[in-house]
């Protein structure tokens, strides 16, 4: 007779919002819940009557770690249904404000939120006595990634530059010279986080599921391209509900997709590495051959390793993108664009992976409907998946080291909960 | 001086202002050495029930598990701070208090489902509609000074020093034109609280209202502005006022 264990996860800690897991491991196969409670805000539904002008405003307040994401999700469907060309200096500075916008997310998870486990702390608190030098590197990366945010954007948090159409104020050369020293000198700090959490010792777990990313030909896709997967999904943004189904389930407030005809899949920075890695900098390249990380790779713990080697990728494309600035004076304001009607879809690569934003406006540039699916939404399926598989393996442990190995696993996903409680907005 | 115990505590909310806190990069191992930090999910494992001398609550009440946990937090801690707009006023998340339900219906197939948890959500409420608030620190979210001032008052015992006055003090002091007189654009700079230091202004787009209203706004007058002056219909005006504070009883009257 096989043993029977229950583990349970209340307020699953250092993720972002409220959430817990429900774990029975039987033998060979467990029972698995994560239950998203965090109370739906219900964008969608309050969207409708606003204007045009305000959606990536409004939009930016799912989320207060990657707010960008949504603005520039927001701002591209926006644009495409109103019809509005963006200037090259736009989109420039757009996947500029992005790169800021990763760093300082994936600097989050991977010191303050993740490191801790493998280091046997807490929380960075404690870490911080110990191990000084590496704080103080992972606050100088996340300062750098943030204030890279507030120069593009305005602000680091809820950025205010960004309207429909470009940017109310372009940042001087200046600003942008002395950010590049920075960044430039940043690089040795992103290769010591490539090293420091490739030597984290990752559970011995494989899972091949498919793996979804935006990708574009000859670039890192970050803001735009075309979708697809390692199992051959090949698609473009308005394709999105035609192939991604999303389900209610009675335990979540975060629904599940799957993709049709399939299953669960994962989206973010281990999906973006394997279905981009020759797009990436030399250096990218090289380090993960340097610490052993071979594309494609089935290990969620992993992600971590994908997400320091974006950060190096991150620090070098920023560096690049703000050499090939074509810097003009431009000042765009909403008040130059007439509202039509029309629809709009759109997908932006987040921290955690794809988020869509797709909306439909009246003649009078009002929504009609809004429709916004984010990454933590298309994870939780995975998630769930993974830990399946994953806690069978260590079901002999005592239940609090199968809970931690269990939050561990959540962790790497770095889910932001209160963004996944968004969903599709029935016709 | 005995270290500060805290807590920062999140409701229904963005996990913004907790961001802003976690944004005191420079400052971060200053304050370990004033302050323990007793309590705060997204960034510890081990966290304590109190008492605590200062909570830091990020969101809005929207489900009876939050209330309950508020007024818990209310008798653990001396200082209660409503952090951020969503504690004070409800912020962008309580447009929805003016949305009909059938139309939140609609975002979820199975509608009763989600109510048969007893967990409803059909408002959104700011924190001083059910527990005493000692602070309000406004902003979506507030900027990391103003935490800092919070925390450092707290510790010399002094009342916070928050800025009562409008966004048009610190719009001037960074000598911008002003976008309401001379351009004609709705900028909600006269009746907002300032603190952000004027920031959309400075980059030339009107202030959305963030911070909430100052101390004695005068919103009647500035809806009249916004429809004579920049020639915006009363519902354009109605759904400005409803963006950040709605549910402020100063901005009440012009969010309908």
């Amino acid at each position: 007779m096989s043993l029977e264990k229950t583990v349970n996860v209340e307020y699953i800690p250092r993720v972002e919002g409220q959430g817990d897991l429900k774990i029975k491991v039987k033998g060979e196969t467990a029972e698995v819940e994560f239950v998203v409670y965090e109370p739906p805000r219900f964008f969608e539904a309050f969207l409708t009557g606003r204007n045009f002008i305000e959606i990536h405003e409004l939009t930016s307040r799912i989320c207060g770690i990657c707010p960008v994401s949504h603005q520039l999700a927001a701002l591209k469907a926006v644009e495409k249904a109103m019809g509005v060309e963006v200037s090259d200096l736009t989109l420039s500075l757009r996947k500029l404000l992005h790169m800021g916008s990763h760093i300082q997310s994936h600097i989050l998870n991977l010191y303050l939120l993740s490191a801790p486990d493998y280091l046997g702390y807490e929380s960075i608190i404690p870490m911080a006595k110990d191990n000084l030098e590496i704080v103080k590197r992972a606050l100088r990366l996340k300062k750098l990634g943030n204030d890279l945010v507030e120069l593009v954007g305005g602000r680091a948090i809820h950025p205010v530059s960004t309207v429909v159409g470009g940017f109310t104020e372009t940042p001087s050369k200046t600003a942008l010279d002395s950010i590049k020293k920075r960044l430039m000198e940043a690089r040795e700090d992103a290769i010591e986080t490539v090293r420091f959490v490739s030597k984290f010792s990752y559970p011995d777990f494989e899972r091949r599921c498919e793996h979804i990313a935006l990708t574009k030909e000859g670039e890192y896709a970050i803001n735009d391209g075309k979708l697809r997967s390692t199992e051959g999904l090949e698609i473009r943004e308005e394709e999105y509900r035609a192939c991604i189904k999303e389900e209610q389930v009675d335990y979540s407030w975060a629904k599940h997709s799957t993709v049709v005809g399939r299953g669960s899949y994962l989206v973010g920075p281990l999906a973006r590495v394997n279905l981009s890695f020759n797009s990436m900098t030399e250096l990218a390249k090289s380090l993960a051959d340097e610490v052993g990380f071979k594309t494609p790779c089935y290990n969620p713990f992993k992600s971590l390793v994908a997400r320091a080697l974006e950060v190096l990728n991150l620090v070098d494309m920023s560096v690049e993108a703000i050499d090939n600035l074509n810097l003009k004076d431009e000042r765009i304001s909403e008040r130059d664009f007439k509202p039509r009607e029309g629809e709009g879809y759109a997908i932006v690569e987040a921290p955690r992976g794809i988020l869509y934003h797709a909306y439909g406006f009246n003649g009078e540039g009002r929504v009609k409907w809004a429709d916004i699916v984010t990454p933590t939404c298309q994870n939780a399926k995975n998630i769930e998946e993974d830990l399946k598989a994953f806690t069978p393996k260590i079901s002999k442990m005592a239940a609090e080291d199968i809970a931690l190995r269990s939050e561990m696993l959540v962790r790497a996903y770095d889910p932001c909960i209160s963004c996944s409680v968004h969903a599709q907005l029935l016709s | 001086m005995s270290k500060l115990k805290i807590a920062v505590v999140k409701m229904t909310g963005c996990a913004g202002c907790q961001m802003e806190f976690l944004r005191m990069e420079e400052e971060f191992l200053g304050l370990l050495e004033n302050v323990e930090i007793s309590y705060f999910v997204m960034a510890k494992r081990e966290n304590h029930e109190g008492p605590y001398d200062v909570a830091f609550v990020e969101g809005s009440v929207s489900t009876p598990r939050e209330l309950n946990e508020l007024r818990e937090l209310r008798k653990r801690s001396t200082t209660l701070v409503a952090f951020g707009d969503c504690a004070s006023s409800g912020c962008v998340p309580s447009i929805l208090n003016w949305i009909p339900p059938a139309v939140s219906a609609r975002v979820y197939e199975n509608f009763p489902l989600i109510h048969s948890k007893k967990e409803s959500f059909q408002r959104v409420t700011p924190l001083r509609d059910f527990v005493e608030v000692d602070v309000e620190l406004r902003g979506c979210p507030p900027r990391k000074e103003l935490i800092l001032e919070v925390l450092k008052s707290l510790l010399i015992g002094r009342k916070p020093c928050l800025k009562k006055y409008s966004v048009c003090m610190e719009c001037k002091m960074n000598e911008n034109v002003c976008l309401l007189t001379s351009e004609k654009r709705p900028c909600m700079g006269p009746v907002t609280q300032a603190g952000c230091g004027a920031i959309c202004p400075t980059v030339g787009r009107v202030c959305e209202g963030c911070y909430g209203p100052m101390s004695d706004a005068n919103a009647p007058s500035l809806a009249k502005e916004f429809m004579e002056l920049c020639g915006m219909s009363e519902d354009d005006v109605v759904q400005k006022f409803r963006k950040y504070a709605g549910l402020d009883s100063k901005f009440e009257r012009e969010a309908g």
